[in-house]
């Protein structure tokens, strides 16, 4: 729901400007996660269905400590558990804290038709208007992360708020509240990637992780969600994590020279009928028969 | 049908039958309900239309069910004209004809059959645009049960949709310009069924022979 503390600065499929556009200057935030730190023990899992009074469903056991396979409707943090075996034959268990990427370039917000029922608050979090939403589904294809997820019954689409209610005024979101090691941070975005960076540079220096790196993909324009991994390399390892999201192309595609194409086309062809009436004008009546047969 | 049951009073013949009309309007109809909410999901500048038809949600909800009644009218009209719709060696010629048409100068006009060429080119392009709005209107109405692997369907699908639905806009447009203002008398022909004479003759000499060809009474 909407958040009147927070004005928008962007929106989805809004015809004009944004009612909130460069009206107010908010650092953008960011959520650090160090998986290097992580325990996996999902307090942020049920710190986040506490605080934002989400039903309990059922878990699915799948011989991982992972609790589901996916993230639901309304399970939005999902800690996704990987076993890894090492170059050196070490077994290493990655964990990492799935939950929406709150890209600085939304594709669920491009691809989404409802006026208002995506938005992006001036701090950069990327927020669902259920009250606006139509359950097309289409933010679910714009997505690159497979955040986005459909209830069946309210085809409503829902997925993590960055806390929004939190955050606005002046809380961090309930899985870093509940953090026990300390592997959650949250802040500005610059401090985030500062203090990302810094403990990136401590792995790569004293851990042995050669690797070490901070995800902060600029394919989707950053993200308010950024990473820091034992190997940066390949982020895949983690939970599918992808190397190089973007907006995927078909949707760009569609949204962008289709749109206007499809646009010109019509208002053309409209155009051009009016003008060929103007000219030709309608074919002759029937009683001014030139093929000598009574109407 | 026979030459004579086609002939009704007046100096006129029947076009459509009372099962091609109704086939027609329910398939324009559900046609019209899907290109206008349709538009509305298309472009933020018309999102306003949905609230016609009840709101976003609720053409959202409507959409795909009204588009099941399109594909079943068009697989109907399939199955009743698509022999009908096969060109022939006058359609090439009336190709090439086209620019008469276009400036209203029917007789010079090669003889086209009970559909011309453009009638038929309509008919194909809604066929194989129903086809493809069907099955990537399937993927768009189920899209949150794929899964992430299959993604790619989805991809596909968000363009397929919307492209097939400009050829059928496109094809539309004409559809209703040549059916409602440039041809007098195509507009009633497909409400209660029948044309004068003087049309059947201008518009579709071939037809026209063969209605009138081996009739007595004409």
């Amino acid at each position: 729901m909407s958040q009147a503390t927070l004005r928008i600065q962007k929106m989805s499929a809004h015809a004009g400007s944004i009612p909130g556009e460069d009206t107010q200057r908010l650092p953008t935030v960011a959520k650090l996660i160090d998986t290097t730190t992580c325990i996996g023990c999902k307090a942020c899992e049920v710190a986040c269905m506490e605080w934002n009074d989400l039903p309990f469903g059922k878990t699915v056991f799948d011989n991982s400590y992972q609790t589901m396979p996916d993230t639901r409707w309304n399970y939005w943090n999902l800690i996704l558990f990987n076993e890894h075996e090492r170059e050196n034959g070490d077994m290493m268990l990655l964990m990492r804290k799935h939950q929406c990427m709150h890209c600085a370039e939304p594709g669920c917000l491009e691809a989404c038709p409802a006026d208002g029922a995506i938005v992006q608050y001036t701090n950069g979090v990327v927020d669902f208007q259920q009250d606006h939403c139509i359950g097309c589904g289409y933010c679910i294809t714009g997505c690159p992360f497979n955040v986005p997820k459909l209830n069946s019954v309210t085809k409503r689409v829902y997925k993590c708020t960055l806390c929004t209610d939190r955050i606005s005024e002046g809380l961090e979101p309930a899985c870093i509240k509940s953090c026990p090691t300390g592997c959650l941070h949250f802040g500005t975005k610059e401090d985030m990637l500062q203090l990302a960076g810094e403990r990136a540079t401590q792995l790569r220096d004293h851990f042995g992780y050669d690797k070490a790196g901070v995800y902060d993909p600029p394919g989707v324009g950053g993200t308010g969600v950024i990473y820091v991994l034992h190997d940066a390399s390949k982020p895949e390892l983690y939970g599918g994590l992808p190397s190089n999201p973007s907006i995927p192309l078909a949707v760009k595609f569609w949204k962008k020279p289709l749109k206007w194409l499809g646009n010109l086309a019509i208002v053309g062809g409209l155009v051009g009928l009016f003008v060929h009436y103007l000219r030709f004008g309608p074919k002759p009546r029937e009683d001014q028969d030139t093929t000598g047969v009574q109407p | 049908m026979t030459h004579l049951e086609q002939m009704v009073p007046h100096g006129h013949v029947l076009r459509y039958t009372f099962r091609e009309r109704l086939n027609h309007w329910v398939a324009a109809g559900s046609y019209l309900y899907l290109m206008l909410t349709g538009l509305a999901f298309w472009s933020p500048w018309l999102f306003w239309i949905a609230a016609i038809f009840g709101g976003g949600p609720v053409s959202r909800m409507l959409h795909p069910w009204v588009g099941l009644i399109f594909t079943g009218a068009v697989t109907y009209m399939f199955g009743m004209w698509h022999k009908q719709m096969r060109f022939t060696e006058v359609d090439r010629q009336w190709w090439k004809s086209l620019h008469y048409y276009i400036t209203n100068e029917d007789d010079k006009m090669p003889p086209a059959g009970r559909y011309n060429a453009g009638q038929k080119l309509l008919f194909w392009s809604f066929f194989f645009g129903a086809l493809v709005l069907f099955l990537s209107g399937l993927v768009l109405w189920f899209t949150d049960y794929l899964p992430w692997s299959l993604r790619w369907l989805r991809y596909i699908a968000v363009i397929l949709h919307p492209a097939a639905a400009l050829v059928t806009i496109g094809n539309f447009m004409i559809h209703v310009y040549m059916g409602v203002f440039a041809e007098r008398g195509a507009f009633g022909s497909v409400i209660r069924g029948d044309v004068s004479m003087a049309f059947a003759k201008r518009y579709h000499p071939g037809w026209y022979e063969e209605i009138v060809g081996t009739d007595t009474q004409k």
